[in-house]
């Protein structure tokens, strides 16, 4: 009836994950209760669940990616502190503890962290930017949205109920094999990615056509803010790389659920090609990552800056070159594979190539700064941050691409450190640089900046304590995912590092307290133009938080730097654009689809995880009846009346009004 | 003249496949998926057919084949994928382009690689045969 579920799944034997799940369950109930109290219920179903509001949907892309971030970093102390203290001994964390705590770390950072912020910045800064509306598919980004949740919820369970895979962020065979892991772990990891995969590709293909066909009017390729074309780059490979891994992971399940022969050893399967497959998706992942936060710093640094971004058109070429050469380099993750050095030759050079795009992105954020106006606020200082730690990571990242050199750091804490530092230094300090920049646009706002420079300092020393010395321990021949070692020479080292992973814990604490503080002085810290940071592209030209049609007409865009044109105009005039026209406007109607998908998917992962199987089957039935009343709505739209429109749209104008009377920096 | 007014208004000017958007031609669409289909009915017959005839040289059968199946992806991307020529269809194709350069880059180099790997470290099977 319960398929292999039973009270042996609750790990009522161990005390660490007993106490630890008990009190986030705890925490998850009251903060549930605490909501239904307040009877906030109706109001988070109607404006925050069922939205298919682009921005209400970024916004909980990024609460979840936040609460994702904190719960890996939990993962990350347990490690570090573990191999600080297990020299001759077998520290506090047992074995197969420990090998679940580096599985779910890398799962939840890259899966349930940085993708979802990533996304969600992308959700409310794209749209805005194109002078859009909406993105192309409302609804389904809705769904998008609640399938990634699901995927972060299941991971989550595997905490409380049975087990997380004690495999590696990525389940390599033979060892996540049936034969090897016959317990859930691998099936929590195989449906919690599965499930979320679909989301990330629905987004993919629902940003590809926004940005290719929503465009405001004037807006031509070439118009774009940098931030969209790295959107789109990273869209382009959500789309040809999530295929991918679908695929292999769906082998994997054949081979665990059905017994197919894909990737054992015997009945003619091969290892080897998982390796091959689940790179050629991994590696154009990394850019995903890391694309759309180089377009984050080209807008922060271009703004701080009071400059144009120097060299537009070549980052444009340099971001497309990246996106299409990371399909070529997939194989330097296993470079000690047993490959020729023909093949090992070919793809190393290509990975030494892929650098010189980076390098030009260097150089024309350099090129920006210099000569500007620079102001040194929170989302520049992560900005300034990211280049010096990001040179050095592509530079230990271009030691590694060649075959020689890997074949003594493969697998080492060299490669570890590597890896952290290009997505620490790249990928965090990016949306770290978003969160802060964006952050007024969205709630109306700025945070507290204090706090968020207190932030960066203890997350940039933190990161270089931690990872600095991991480097060397890596040199010194440790290899990674130890759970306890012999080796005294490692030993200070790994001290070092857990000194260093305190400090970043500071910078965290600093980021909660930032979030906290800004929200409680959020009247002294007001945005009342939309405008607070001189911005030049179209997100500053509505209203923070924007009105929910975004814009009452939308803008016609004559150049680049489509906001900036407008405002030097207003500047040089010393009054503002005409009054438009105001007309009704549409706007899409919310849906429980998404949430309501979710749940079923939710449904079909945790039976097919657990082998019950007429709960799949009921799960499935309710996922496509949900489709199925979806698409027989009778009306997708509602209409704002000209009136309402002309009422918030009145208000801003007015504000920005009155920035202009007081406005007394540099006029053209 | 109407009929040039009708081309400036881009209501006939449609390429070969491409879909008429005003919601009107529910016919006319139809009517493509139709031609479409009895096209690409028309070759798999038609392979079938010369793969056995004495009309088609015997060792000349495959490259007939091989024209045959170009022809039907063609049919396919043509009437089915509205992948045409027309002004508003840049962004498909290039998609298209896209789709088939990753495709083959991923193909061609697993099949590389995983060849390289099996040369470079033999199975069990080829090192029992070596030694004997």
């Amino acid at each position: 009836m319960l398929g292999k579920l039973s009270w042996a799944a609750l790990p009522l034997d161990q005390p660490i994950p007993m106490i630890a799940s008990g009190v986030v369950a705890l925490a998850i109930l009251g903060v549930l209760a605490f909501v239904t109290f307040k009877g906030w219920v109706p109001y988070l179903w109607r404006e925050w669940i069922t939205s298919v509001d682009h921005k209400r949907i970024g916004v909980m892309y990024i609460v979840l990616a936040l609460v994702m971030l904190i719960r890996g970093f939990a993962d990350a102390i347990m490690m570090r502190s573990q191999q600080a203290v297990a020299f001759h001994g077998a520290g506090y964390l047992a074995p197969e503890h420990y090998n679940q705590i580096f599985s779910a770390h890398g799962t939840i950072m890259i899966f349930f962290g940085a993708m979802p912020f990533i996304i969600g910045l992308m959700n409310f800064v794209v749209p805005l930017q194109l002078g859009d509306r909406d993105v192309a598919f409302p609804t389904l980004n809705s769904v998008s949205f609640w399938l990634t949740a699901t995927g972060a919820l299941l991971v989550n369970i595997s905490l409380v109920i049975g087990e997380f895979a004690r495999t590696g962020w990525l389940p390599y065979p033979p060892l996540s094999e049936l034969k090897y892991s016959p317990g859930v772990g691998v099936d929590y990891y195989l449906w919690a990615i599965q499930i979320s995969g679909v989301g990330t590709l629905l987004t993919g293909v629902n940003f590809v056509t926004t940005i290719l066909k929503m465009r405001a009017p004037g807006m031509g390729y070439l118009r774009m803010p940098m931030f969209c074309w790295t959107a789109l780059a990273a869209n382009l490979l959500i789309v040809a790389a999530f295929p991918i891994l679908t695929a292999t992971l769906a082998m994997l399940s054949l081979d665990r659920y059905l017994g197919f022969h894909f990737f054992t050893n015997e009945g003619g399967g091969n290892v080897m090609m998982f390796m091959n497959l689940i790179w050629a998706w991994g590696h154009p992942e990394v850019y995903i990552l890391v694309l759309p936060c180089f377009g984050i710093f080209s807008e922060v640094i271009s703004t701080f800056s009071s400059k144009p971004l120097f060299g537009y058109r070549s980052m444009v070429a340099a971001t497309l070159f990246i996106c299409l050469v990371s399909f070529t380099v997939w194989l330097h993750h296993f470079f000690t594979m047993g490959a020729g050095p023909d093949v090992n030759a070919v793809f190393g050079i290509a990975t030494s190539v892929i650098a010189v795009g980076t390098g030009v992105k260097i150089y024309n954020w350099m090129f920006t700064l210099y000569g500007g106006r620079i102001r040194f606020t929170t989302p520049m200082l992560w900005s300034l941050g990211f280049m010096v730690t990001f040179v050095i990571g592509g530079m230990t990242g271009v030691l590694l691409a060649i075959p020689p050199a890997d074949f003594v750091l493969h697998n080492s804490m060299f490669l570890v450190a590597h890896f952290h530092n290009v997505i620490i230094g790249g990928v965090l300090f990016g949306v770290f640089a978003g969160y802060t920049y964006w952050f007024p646009k969205a709630f109306g706002f700025t945070l507290d900046e204090g706090w968020g420079k207190a932030a960066f300092w203890f997350t940039l020393v933190g990161f270089y304590v931690t990872f600095i010395p991991l480097y060397v321990a890596g040199l010194l021949g440790m290899t990674r995912r130890l759970q306890h070692y012999d080796v005294a020479g490692w030993k200070p080292w790994l001290t070092w590092a857990a000194i260093g992973t305190a400090v970043t814990a500071v910078g965290v604490i600093c980021q909660v307290v930032q979030l906290v503080v800004s929200i409680r002085r959020r009247d002294a810290l007001r945005d009342t133009t939309g405008d607070p940071w001189d911005g030049r592209s179209l997100e500053w030209s509505t209203a923070s938080p924007p009105p929910a049609f975004n814009f009452a007409v939308l803008p016609n865009v004559e150049g680049e730097e489509a906001y900036w044109s407008l405002k030097q105009t207003a500047r040089e005039q010393n009054r503002l654009r005409e009054e438009p026209a105001y007309e009704d406007l549409e706007a899409p109607r919310n849906s429980p689809t998404g949430f309501v998908c979710a749940f079923f998917a939710t449904v079909v992962g945790f039976a097919l995880i657990w082998h019950i199987w007429w709960m799949a089957v009921i799960g499935l039935i309710g996922a496509y009846a949900t489709f199925v009343v979806f698409a027989w709505r009778d009306t997708a739209e509602y209409r704002i009346p000209a009136a309402e429109v002309a009422k918030i749209d009145r208000a801003n104008r007015s504000a920005r009004q009155d920035a202009l009377a007081t406005y007394t920096g540099p006029r053209p | 003249m109407s009929e040039h007014g009708a081309d400036q208004h881009g209501v006939h000017d449609l390429a070969p496949g491409d879909e008429e958007l005003d919601g009107s031609g529910v016919a006319q669409g139809l009517r493509g998926y139709l031609l479409g289909l009895a096209l690409a009915v028309g070759l798999t017959a038609a392979s079938f057919y010369f793969a056995h005839s004495p009309l088609v040289w015997a060792p000349a059968v495959a490259t007939a084949l091989i024209v045959l199946a170009i022809a039907q992806m063609g049919v396919h991307l043509v009437f089915f994928l509205h992948i045409t020529t027309g002004p508003d269809n840049t962004n498909n194709v290039l998609a298209l382009a896209f789709g088939v350069l990753i495709v083959f880059l991923i193909m061609a180099g697993s099949l590389w690689i995983m060849a390289n790997l099996s040369h470079h470290t033999p199975g069990m099977d080829q090192l029992m045969r070596m030694q004997r």
